[in-house]
């Protein structure tokens, strides 16, 4: 496996704002790679920072083997579709479209022009006089045909409705199917997008905190329900990633549990859910202080 | 597609249900990776995963260049396997299901024949 995009120690201050903390990860090859996080988590940050559009404070990124900033033979690899991508005034939607097939050298001018069809774009109407949903779907198709090496999509849906957000995953897995190619997806719609996703890595509050193979994560936590005097001795000493207590029942979403673990708790009467990747995500980033830190 | 359970396992899953109920027979082909991947919109390392783990198991076997196909004496072999975990996955629950409520073992057979029966 080679890794087309290695950070280490990465770090960036905006004064005292800490957007991005000490972040060490690798990006495979031909892998959908997921950037998850909530608002502010740092994610559009990272991307800019590997995209060479921001500077680091500290640490090292090394994209194609090389640092992007500046690095025309890095950047003609890479495409960045960003969620408030600016256009000129006079801009129409073709206008967006001929710029692309000129700075991209993969770029297929026809697979462009089908997705404008499925997509209902109208290329001749100005792109400040588009909905925004008509205007992520300019993204959408600017990241798709372009068939640039490295792809990073933030957040490229806005407005698009669930019709359109289908046809782009649709579109973007068959199209890395026949064209195998490394792209990053950062996205809050975590359930949507989860099955896409091969490489899930989570940030929060500029730290990474999940690094892991979506496969590996999902089923890894559970949440049991069931008597809170149950619950409680059950969750003696293991990784609870959150806890909710109604009455005298008691809801724990455990991280860890081994299939013995999971018979262990039925028999004990407790009630075992699946925890989907969005949930997990969820508990691990819901911010919440943990009692042991409240006390002290 | 449930969420909660590591989607490789259950693409395995809806296959080896595939060749139980006697859709999918020995030596026939099973779709491709992409095909797989496309159908469920799932990432095809993904996919790729629920096959091989057929594969390993001797359920499914390579063509190189060609595709996967159905091994001979798949279906008996899953049904096997199946008939082994039926108790633990199935009876288990039921009867602890069954006792909660202070339905007894009899009561829960003669349940189980008027399903059947009927």
């Amino acid at each position: 496996m080679t890794a087309v995009i290695e950070v280490a120690g990465l770090t960036r201050h905006y004064g005292k704002v800490h957007a991005v903390e000490d972040v060490t990860f690798e990006v495979e090859e031909n892998t959908i790679c997921g950037l998850l996080g909530r608002n502010g988590a740092g994610k559009t940050t990272l991307m800019r920072l590997l995209t060479g559009q921001a500077f680091a404070s500290a640490g090292q990124i090394r994209v194609f083997g090389e640092s992007p900033v500046e690095n025309a033979l890095v950047l003609s690899r890479t495409c960045f579709i960003r969620e408030t991508q600016v256009y000129p005034d006079s801009f129409r939607g073709k206008h967006a479209l001929r710029a692309a097939e000129r700075l991209f050298p993969n770029w297929d001018a026809d697979y462009a022009a089908q997705l404008a069809t499925e997509f209902n774009l109208p290329l001749d109407r100005r792109i400040k006089k588009m909905s925004r949903g008509q205007r992520s779907a300019v993204g959408a198709i600017i990241g798709l045909a372009a068939r640039a090496e490295l792809t990073f999509f933030d957040e490229p849906y806005a407005g698009l409705d669930a019709v359109a957000r289908e046809l782009f995953y649709s579109h973007l897995l068959e199209d890395y199917s026949k064209h195998p190619r490394t792209i990053v997806l950062s996205t809050h719609l975590i359930d949507e997008a989860a099955k896409l996703l091969e490489h899930v890595i989570v940030i929060d509050g500029g730290r990474v905190i999940i690094n892991d193979n979506s496969d590996a994560l999902r089923g890894t936590a559970v949440t049991l329900v069931g008597a809170k005097s149950a619950v409680d001795t059950f969750a003696v000493g293991r990784e609870v990633l959150g806890t909710d207590v109604l009455g005298g029942i008691s809801s724990v979403t455990v991280a860890g549990l081994s299939p013995a673990d999971k018979a262990a708790a039925a028999a004990a009467g407790l009630e075992v859910a699946p925890v989907s990747l969005q949930q997990l995500i969820v508990s691990r980033t819901r911010g919440t202080v943990q009692p042991q830190e409240a006390l002290s | 597609m449930d969420e909660g359970r590591p989607i490789f396992v259950q693409i395995a899953e809806q296959l080896e249900s595939q060749i139980i109920d006697g859709s999918m027979p020995p030596e026939s082909q099973v779709p491709s990776i992409n095909e797989l991947a496309a159908f469920h919109r799932i990432n095809p390392a993904t996919a790729l995963k629920g096959v091989n783990m057929l594969v390993e198991a001797g359920i499914l076997y390579k063509r190189r260049g060609i595709g996967m196909f159905v091994a001979e004496g798949a279906r008996e072999r899953l049904i096997a396997a199946r008939r082994d975990a039926f108790s633990d996955q199935y009876v288990r629950p039921l009867v602890a299901h069954a006792n909660a409520i202070g339905i007894t073992p009899t009561q829960l057979a003669a349940m189980i024949r008027k399903e059947a029966g009927s």
